[in-house]
């Protein structure tokens, strides 16, 4: 019996390392198959492939720095709403809020998340993309367009579609990832530390400015860029409210295209093999992208944890 | 000793702030949901669940398409739940502080944020490509590849939680390993395994973009997995994109029953979740 037991558990652990294995295959397959998929497209434009401003379907000429841009800018303006928000919203549930609502309010932010993206696609399009177009774009064109440096990017037709309203979209979608993040962090400061700078007279702010924010630096840090990581790869609450446009824009208000969107919207229409190998190449420079963001943030995301003691 | 006006003004603003924050974030969950409400309760009808997505202009249903998403669901989790738990099993487990593990943990994290339109073309360049048509079973891989790593991470949470004792215990009594972990540990770790299932569930049913070039769509009523295969997502995709009102009109009543199926699957695994603690 005892045997047979040895067998059993041999095998056992064969099959369970086996399927450790297999994650790692699937990461590595992924790659192997974007840059396999995407080659005949790196072979036939070089650098062309990431700074042509021509994606000409006709022609067979396919250089992708439009969505590329498209998709740099819309995750910027997703970060500059989502991490002051998102901070904020830590705070509140960490420190503010009465004990009995942070449950309640906890479920409800990360109930964000869980929203499937066609649904805020959807809503992108019918609802808020109108409501930009009939109240915040007018409202930019008249205020803020007129300024200085910052004025031609909010210069534009108030159509509704287009990067600036893409971007909010995005911000909405990465709030709960950072915020559960930070509140995670915020909570396990040690509270002795807390109760010093009270101690020294500090007020919440300063607290939260001196204390809480730098001792939990490199978390907060790993989760933004876990946001990022979510912010680039969004495809489908994108492609309904970008506008699937392959022109070069400096205005926020002009539609645009992302590498997610424009690999939705054309990989089914791609009937020649260089239209085909460029979507994939896309995805391969996309996978890339998120992969060094997500290890990044991971890296500092351990390092916390390292310094909470925690061994995972 | 007063603190300077200064400084309590701040600190007032921070405080402010800190509220606004969180109320911008409740806004925007309760415009969503309130729309989805408003616009898919009045695109409710019978028919929803009796007929299949009409061409433009006529009334249909989408029964083809909830029976797709349905079937690609199950198929996907019969896939990657086994794959997911044996690797979450191996991390927590067998392979506890080897190399391969804390590898396979760290490449987990990343694959569970990974953009899954680019597992669906993985899944075309693997399956697809070389099967020469659009399948059911390419959109059920993909869709198991998107679970695979939501599984792994709470096999192994979970599985970590259990106290060494218990496994002290069953080698005590002279169990070999495989029958601590498979009698013992995932009989403790039950719950937490299965709430994290109907995670990867309500995750995977709002999935899109893995099955635009995976499943694909089909107008029409077919069981077969081994072809084009109506599914929710994307049927509530190409029907929102259109210029047809009657199609918009499906598209929020399918968007209606999607994001009622997510919350409602989300909210009872906090319960179970809530319930498991209290043990």
């Amino acid at each position: 019996m005892r045997k047979s037991g040895v067998g059993a558990d041999r095998t056992f652990q064969w099959i369970t390392a086996g399927a450790a294995w297999l994650v790692l295959l699937l990461l590595g397959g992924v790659a192997v198959s974007m840059a396999w998929g995407g080659r005949l497209a790196f072979e036939t434009f070089g650098w062309q492939f990431v700074t042509g401003r021509n994606w000409d379907v006709v022609a067979g000429k396919f250089g992708a720095f439009v969505p590329i841009y498209g998709t740099l800018v819309t995750s910027a303006i997703a970060l500059i709403i989502a991490v002051p928000v998102s901070i904020g919203i830590a705070l509140f549930l960490t420190d503010i809020a009465p004990r009995w609502s942070r449950g309640p309010i906890a479920i409800a932010i990360e109930l964000l998340a869980a929203i499937p993206s066609i649904i805020y696609g959807m809503w992108g399009l019918f609802i808020f993309a109108p409501f930009m177009a009939a109240h915040v774009e007018p409202w930019l064109n008249a205020h803020v367009a007129n300024k200085a440096l910052i004025g031609p990017l909010f210069s534009g037709p108030p159509i509704g579609i287009g990067m600036l309203t893409a971007g909010i979209v995005l911000g909405i979608m990465v709030i709960p990832f950072i915020a559960s993040v930070a509140r995670e962090v915020f909570s396990a400061v040690p509270a002795p530390l807390k109760e010093s700078a009270v101690a020294l007279g500090s007020t919440r702010w300063e607290i939260l400015s001196r204390v809480t924010l730098p001792y939990t630096r490199s978390a907060v840090i790993g989760a933004i860029f876990l946001g990022l990581g979510r912010a680039l790869g969004e495809t489908m609450a994108v492609t309904f409210v970008l506008g699937n446009a392959h022109d070069l824009s400096l205005s926020l208000l002009m539609p645009s295209n992302s590498i997610a969107a424009a690999i939705a919207n054309e990989f089914t229409e791609a009937d020649t093999e260089l239209y085909r190998s460029s979507l994939i190449a896309l995805g391969f420079l996309l996978f890339a992208v998120t992969f060094v963001v997500l290890t990044i943030a991971k890296l500092l995301l351990l390092r916390m944890n390292r310094q909470l003691g925690r061994t995972h | 000793m007063a603190i300077p006006a200064r400084r309590r003004v701040a600190d007032i603003a921070a405080f402010a702030f800190a509220t606004a924050a969180t109320v911008f974030g409740l806004v925007w969950l309760a415009w969503i949901l309130w729309t989805t409400l408003v616009q898919g309760a009045a695109a409710l009808t019978p028919s929803l669940f009796s007929q299949m997505t009409p061409p433009p202009g006529a009334s249909g249903g989408l029964v083809n398409a909830f029976y797709g998403s349905a079937v690609m669901i199950l198929l996907g989790v019969i896939i990657g739940t086994p794959i997911g738990v044996a690797a979450g099993t191996y991390l927590a487990e067998h392979g506890r502080y080897t190399r391969l593990a804390a590898i396979v943990s760290f490449v987990n994290d990343i694959l569970l944020s990974a953009p899954s339109i680019v597992i669906g073309l993985f899944v075309y360049e693997l399956v697809v490509r070389n099967a020469g048509h659009f399948s059911g079973y390419a959109g059920a891989l993909a869709l198991a590849m998107i679970l695979l790593p939501i599984v792994v991470r709470t096999t192994e949470e979970s599985l970590r939680l259990i106290p060494d004792q218990m496994r002290e215990a069953g080698f005590a009594l002279g169990l070999p390993r495989w029958r601590v972990t498979r009698q013992i540990l995932y009989k403790a770790a039950l719950s937490a395994i299965l709430t994290g299932i109907l995670l990867g569930v309500a995750r995977i049913a709002g999935e899109t973009a893995p099955l635009l070039f995976t499943a694909l769509n089909n107008q029409s009523w077919s069981a077969s997995l081994n072809g084009p295969l109506a599914n929710v997502p994307v049927v509530i995709f190409q029907y929102a994109m259109s210029p047809y009102n009657e199609w918009h009109t499906l598209a929020w009543a399918g968007a209606f029953v999607l994001t009622a199926f997510v919350l409602v699957l989300n909210i009872l695994v906090r319960l179970l979740a809530r319930k498991g603690k209290e043990q």
